[in-house]
């Protein structure tokens, strides 16, 4: 039988592919039994689920949805674009 | 005749990339560095390379996913450079007893607590954003650039460990950490602030 730890290590390594079998049965019996990995699969799934729409509409949605590029940035870039353009 | 032209000859011009796509391209840098010049500079260094490169822009995609495609490429270039100038060695021998969340019989240390659903309405929505990326941002910089690489950029493990030349195993180990500290982020500053809110 799995222990939490054992078992929230399989849940986040599943993440990054499937697990082998008897991995994945171990995990599924200790899912069948345990009160609270249930929980934190789920948590884990939510992470999950949040990431992909994050990564298709969230990006400069959120905390820098207000920021800009500082106007001497911007100046910077133009100068730099417009010389590229002449020496190609 | 001058409509023809207009769709079958994509025309480039760079003082629309900047003012269309410039504050786009800064902030999608700035989650991920974390630092205002650098976001910069690697804007300045997509355009230009966007600009030597537009002989290969085909019109296939839209202009906007090919400036950001190019922008991860230098983002990962970043990320090569600062872990060959600071190693990540140094970061995997610090495993606190803060980093353990589990007792000494495998147990969990705080219950994970009952989520609800992920956000579907628009404004609270953002509101979520604010948060994951606050929790993104929180974790230490190191943690924050392997979960980058993996979740933003959907690098392969092998291609991170390249990139920034660490094994598989503290790899596995980096991202364990970095998932773990983000949901107990996110139970406190989200979940946390919605139970308060009820």
């Amino acid at each position: 039988m799995l222990t939490c730890r054992e078992a929230a290590q399989l849940l986040l390594d599943s993440l990054d592919g499937e697990l082998p079998l008897r991995q994945r049965i171990a995990l599924r019996i200790h899912l069948l039994m345990c009160k609270l990995c249930p929980r934190f699969r789920r948590q884990i799934l939510f992470l999950k689920e949040t990431l992909n729409q994050y990564r298709l509409e969230g990006v400069g949605e959120g905390l820098f949805a207000s920021e800009s590029l500082s106007a001497e940035a911007r100046g910077r870039i133009q100068r730099a674009l417009a010389g590229g353009s002449n020496n190609p | 005749m001058e409509k023809e032209s207009e769709g079958s000859a994509h025309v480039i011009d760079p003082e629309v990339w900047l003012k269309e796509y410039g504050d786009f391209l800064f902030r999608y840098a700035l989650v991920r560095l974390r630092n205002r010049e650098a976001a910069e500079d690697l804007v300045q260094e997509t355009f230009l390379a966007a600009l030597r490169g537009k002989e290969k822009f085909k019109g296939e995609a839209a202009e906007k996913t090919w400036l950001v495609g190019i922008l991860k490429h230098k983002i990962v270039d970043h990320f090569r450079k600062s872990s060959r100038e600071f190693p990540m060695t140094d970061l995997l021998s610090s495993n606190g007893p803060e980093e353990d969340f589990f007792d000494g019989k495998g147990k969990w240390k705080v219950e994970p607590a009952t989520w609800a659903d992920s956000p579907k309405e628009t404004l609270e929505k953002k509101e979520f954003w604010k948060k994951l990326e606050g929790c993104i941002l929180g974790l230490p910089s190191r943690l924050g650039q392997v979960f980058s690489l993996r979740e933003f950029e959907g690098m392969a493990s092998e291609q991170i460990c390249n990139v920034l030349k660490i094994s598989a195993t503290n790899l596995g180990v980096l991202l364990y950490r970095a998932r773990m500290r983000l949901v107990r982020c996110l139970e406190t500053n989200w979940f946390g602030k919605k139970r308060e809110g009820e």
